[in-house]
């Protein structure tokens, strides 16, 4: 949990990310809201509130007195949401750093390309 | 939502005289919902226990309201059945052993588990045969700790009740509570400083200072709310000329200004300015909002 943004947002975002990396796949149970609290040791009605966004979303959904389930597309959904964020989230910074420091968009994509087959 | 205590412009002051009276607690108004935790947090001093004494009837008001489960509270056994208050300061018969503590509880609360309250005597490693005068502090915290939790009143208070509990076992407290909270909803009210230590617990926090209830808020809605805004002086205070700041410091040309409610617009214009931004923790903004200098001195002050 870090201090900059609301812990029910982390949350989501947390549940998110296993379901991105398959770690929750779909149609599987994620923990109940009381277990979230107990084992991040946060407030159970956080933990509820970040659960109930992704509800919101049809990420997850809920089975009537079993709990709440990953729905059908949801890492599919979930990673073409990522993508619309990933330019503002990571190359807008990239790119102002570089811009700081007198290196052109050509050397970034030079640099890139040699970090990758490294 | 119900609100378990409502509270309108409650004042204690100590002393007659004008020059010598003390204000413990000054205008405050505020409610605690049901089945929620709450932190009271402030510094030593600040009216944190006084205010706790009056909403659990062991004080009286000098002027204002309060409420508790709808009704007041002084001598009103209707509320103070349903009502525990751990307080640091907590003392025994000089003859109590703790088992005298644990069976004597029973009587004051109608929700009493005990056995959980003997599960938690073996957590918390209290030796139950011993005198209550003869116990270190953090058994005597523990003590406390164990008959907050094992009550289940419907309305809790802990006042700083990890004084000289190690580490361990304020993890302990803090998880038992967590759990025994989730599985039983109740209104708990958790006064302290090691905010730190407990920010993820709370869900409403009320910070109060010299007094006065000066923030009263989600903490949820409180984390992220205040940003620290750092670069050269200049860009610093061009971009907070016009914005509400709770803090300032600087060193050379550097100056970093803690900043109230800055929305995405705004953080994208400090980037944009060439200013760095970092998260203030619950803690660190209770603490600039209640060291005193550079704080508005209109903010929170009622007419």
């Amino acid at each position: 949990m870090d201090d900059s943004r609301p812990i029910f947002l982390q949350i989501a975002e947390q549940l998110e990310n296993d379901i991105i990396s398959g770690a929750l796949p779909e149609e599987t149970q994620v923990p109940s809201t009381n277990e979230l609290a107990a084992y991040l040791r946060i407030n159970p009605a956080t933990a509820g509130k970040g659960v109930n966004l992704l509800v919101d979303q049809g990420i997850l959904y809920k089975k009537r007195g079993i709990g709440m389930f990953v729905a059908d597309g949801a890492r599919a959904r979930l990673v073409a949401q990522r993508r619309d964020q990933f330019r503002q989230q990571y190359l807008a910074p990239l790119l102002a750093e570089a811009e700081k420091l007198g290196i052109t968009p050509g050397q970034l994509a030079d640099m890139i390309r040699t970090e990758a087959h490294s | 939502m119900t609100a378990v205590v409502e509270v309108a412009g409650l004042s204690k002051h100590y002393g007659g005289e004008r020059g010598s009276r003390v204000h413990a607690v000054t205008d405050a108004g505020f409610a605690l919902e049901e089945n929620r935790i709450h932190g009271l947090l402030g510094r030593n001093g600040a009216g944190k226990t006084t205010l706790m004494q009056l909403l659990t009837g062991q004080e009286f008001a000098s002027s204002g309201e309060i409420r508790v489960f709808g009704q007041n509270p002084v001598e009103n056994a209707k509320v103070l059945d349903r009502v525990c208050f751990i307080k640091e300061s907590q003392r025994y018969p000089d003859d109590f052993r703790v088992k005298h503590v644990l069976a004597t509880a029973p009587r004051f609360f109608a929700d009493w588990d005990e056995d959980f309250a003997d599960e938690l005597v073996e957590r918390f490693r209290v030796p139950v045969g011993r005198r209550m005068k003869k116990l270190s502090r953090g058994q005597l915290s523990a003590v406390g700790v164990i008959v907050g939790l094992a009550s289940r009143a419907p309305l809790t208070f802990f006042d700083e009740p990890y004084l000289g509990l190690d580490a361990v076992a304020r993890r302990l407290f803090y998880d038992t509570l967590l759990a025994d909270f989730a599985e039983h909803p109740r209104t708990v009210v958790l006064s302290t400083h090691l905010i730190d230590e407990v920010s993820n617990l709370l869900e409403h926090v009320l910070v109060i200072d010299e007094g006065r209830i000066i923030i009263d808020a989600d903490a949820d809605e409180l984390r992220g709310s205040a940003v620290d805004v750092v670069g050269p002086r200049g860009a610093v205070e061009a971009f907070t000329s016009d914005r509400e700041v709770l803090h300032r410091t600087g060193l050379g040309g550097l100056a970093s200004a803690t900043v109230a409610g800055l929305d995405e617009a705004g953080r994208t214009a400090a980037r944009d300015a060439g200013l760095e931004l970092a998260a203030v923790s619950l803690q660190q903004l209770v603490i600039r909002t209640t060291i005193g200098e550079s704080v508005d001195p209109t903010k929170g002050t009622p007419e």
